[in-house]
């Protein structure tokens, strides 16, 4: 369980400015706003929170497809804010992503054998054969069929496309893979076959992953650590069996109440949330939560609560000791 | 717990490859009769072209002095060496059409190419790169078709010269803006898709991403374009052809030939007739295969 920190995010921001019009001053959203992690080698960190959270902006970051606005991460031991092209070009082939939806992560026109050699084809200097040797060695560690090397993506079910988008991210031996929903658009039966790959492939590669996900049972099942986002502010963190046994953020406990679970004797409080997730152009002030807390008091309006340590994790609350 | 990893191997014996591909468009492409047909008058004016100099039973430009103005062969007056009856200067016009195929297509495969290459490059590039590069490249081809088509093409051919050549130059950069207009339009689509991100993220360079990942997703569109524009090069020849600023007498490009024959429009019709005829009949001929073509290619109108 304590792998050595391949990934240190440091109060992580990334903000978009949004253009109002001519006369109107810029807005600015913040997408993320001050995430920090440690995630370490043969690890699952586990993103979770609603639409809109910034989860998927948290993977454009630590997948170095956008830039921090500020804050630090390191990836390797390497800072990669303010860092040259040069260390970015070394460092993207140690972070891979699978995205959610498999039937828009293949590229239509490549065959399976090509989408996975490509990786290697750019980065390395492997000759044709090698290429081929380690692409299909790939493929049946994904449990993929020898035959399906010359085949287009359109041929496959949706399980087998992803398999074949975790083969092309595991192509460059990455540390750490980001796992963008990587079931969510598949049936569950399915889903359960992916997670089972995904797991044995940590195993094996001692991968360290960073899972984003809104299903709370899935998250439960294969979780090491788990951070909480609400409209890019990180309200609770720590390990996985901690919070979901015992959550304390309002917020934690109205999502795990919201978890369905499949036993029809136990009886469960379900806390239902009033109210839409506010604007994340205007959120409101103090604690982003206050519109919707059942706890809310008068401190949570003016002052934003900071992450304290609570009983084992990290939580971000005014009212919660 | 390997058997959770595999899926049942059940083999998988799905053709692949291009003969597979090929017989797929070929399903597609073959539902439309028009389009078949047109293919098959298009491969017949390929190969007269091809083979004029056997085909053809006289020169383009041998004049019979004692047959001005003959007739076709079913009308009286009509003779049996010139099937479809000579011109003013006694020329079979037959063969006259048979070796002006090969002006046709020669306008439409140079015009089809360069227009092609010029455009979706340019296209590329707008759609990919963006920002100011996007604004300058397309503004530069909203000013081009702002022009109407054969005034633009005319007033260039009026400052290159007249000539074939100068036409062919004419018609490709006045075709071109659709290209590019076309492959932007694509790629602004392509590009936001996730498997360019995850090129990108496996450190796929912009070239690659744009030649290798892309382009060949936004090719069906082209493709389609390509057969139209090539009818549209072959109309805009003849037209220029016709007015002058084509092909010079007595090349016989069936434009240039329209344009001889005009004053005999009274006395002799067949003159202005068929090349007229030839005209029509290639130009249908090609749009309906791009037509058949955008059937096979457009996955919309596809049924699965």
């Amino acid at each position: 369980m304590s792998g050595e920190v391949v990934l240190q995010a440091r109060d992580l921001t990334r903000h978009y400015p949004i253009r109002q019009g001519l006369f109107r001053s810029d807005a600015v959203l913040k997408a993320v706003d001050g995430a920090g992690f440690d995630l370490r080698r043969g690890q699952t960190l586990a993103v979770v929170g609603e639409s809109g959270s910034g989860k998927s902006t948290l993977a454009r970051l630590i997948t170095m497809i956008e830039p921090p606005t500020s804050g630090s991460l390191n990836i390797l031991g390497k800072e990669i804010v303010g860092a040259s092209r040069a260390t970015l070009k070394d460092l993207r082939s140690s972070v891979q992503i699978v995205f959610q939806n498999p039937y828009a992560s293949l590229n239509p026109r490549q065959k399976i054998g090509a989408a996975l050699e490509e990786p290697l084809l750019v980065n390395t200097s492997l000759s044709r054969a090698e290429r081929r040797e380690k692409a299909e060695a790939m493929m049946a560690a994904v449990g993929l069929l020898p035959e399906h090397f010359h085949r287009y993506p359109h041929m496959f079910s949706g399980g087998q496309r992803q398999r074949i988008a975790i083969a092309r991210a595991l192509m460059l031996d990455p540390a750490i893979l980001v796992l963008d929903e990587p079931v969510s658009a598949l049936d569950v039966s399915i889903q359960a076959q992916i997670l089972n790959l995904l797991t044995k492939l940590q195993d094996r590669l001692d991968l360290a992953y960073l899972f984003i996900s809104h299903d709370l049972s899935i998250v439960r099942h294969i979780a090491d650590e788990v951070v909480v986002l609400y409209l890019g502010h990180p309200v609770e963190q720590g390990p996985g069996k901690t919070i979901f046994d015992d959550p304390r953020h309002p917020y934690t406990r109205a999502l795990l109440s919201a978890t369905p679970v499949a036993d029809p004797l136990r009886r469960k409080e379900r806390i239902v949330l009033k109210g839409e997730l506010p604007s994340p152009l205007a959120p409101p002030p103090g604690c982003t939560f206050n519109t919707r807390c059942p706890l809310v008091f008068e401190r949570c309006r003016v002052e934003e609560p900071k992450l304290r340590q609570v009983a084992g994790r990290d939580v971000a609350c005014h009212a919660c000791g | 717990m390997t058997d959770i990893l595999r899926e049942p191997a059940i083999a998988d014996r799905r053709p692949t490859g291009l003969r597979a591909s090929l017989s797929e468009f070929w399903y597609y492409f073959s539902e439309n009769r028009g389009a078949v047909m047109g293919l098959w008058i298009f491969v017949i004016v390929c190969f007269v072209a091809i083979f004029a100099d056997l085909i053809a039973p006289h020169g383009p430009a041998t004049q019979y002095r004692e047959a001005l103005l003959t007739p076709p062969v079913w009308q009286s007056g009509g003779d049996w060496r010139f099937l479809l009856g000579t011109d003013a200067v006694g020329r079979d016009i037959l063969s006259r059409l048979i070796y002006g195929s090969r002006y046709s297509l020669f306008v439409g495969c140079i015009v089809v190419a360069g227009a092609m290459i010029v455009g979706v490059a340019l296209g590329l590039i707008a759609g990919f790169v963006g920002g100011v590069v996007d604004t300058l490249i397309v503004r530069i081809m909203d000013i081009i078709l702002a022009f109407p088509n054969l005034l633009l093409a005319l007033a260039l051919v009026a400052i290159l010269g007249p000539s074939l050549t100068n036409a062919i130059i004419a018609i490709a950069i006045v075709q071109q803006p659709h290209y590019v207009r076309l492959t932007r339009a694509a790629v602004l689509g392509e590009k936001q898709k996730d498997y360019v991100t995850a090129a990108r993220v496996a450190g796929v360079g912009p070239w690659r991403l744009m030649g290798v990942t892309i382009l060949p997703n936004c090719l069906a569109p082209l493709i389609v374009q390509g057969a139209l524009s090539f009818s549209s090069a072959i109309l805009d020849a003849a037209s220029l052809g016709f007015l002058g600023m084509g092909a010079q007498p007595p090349t016989p490009e069936w434009g240039t030939m329209l344009a001889e024959a005009r004053e005999f429009i009274l006395r002799a019709w067949w003159v202005v007739t068929m090349p007229g005829l030839a005209i029509l009949i290639v130009v249908l001929a090609i749009n309906l295969i791009g037509d058949g073509l955008r059937d096979a290619l457009d996955p919309k109108l596809k049924r699965a």
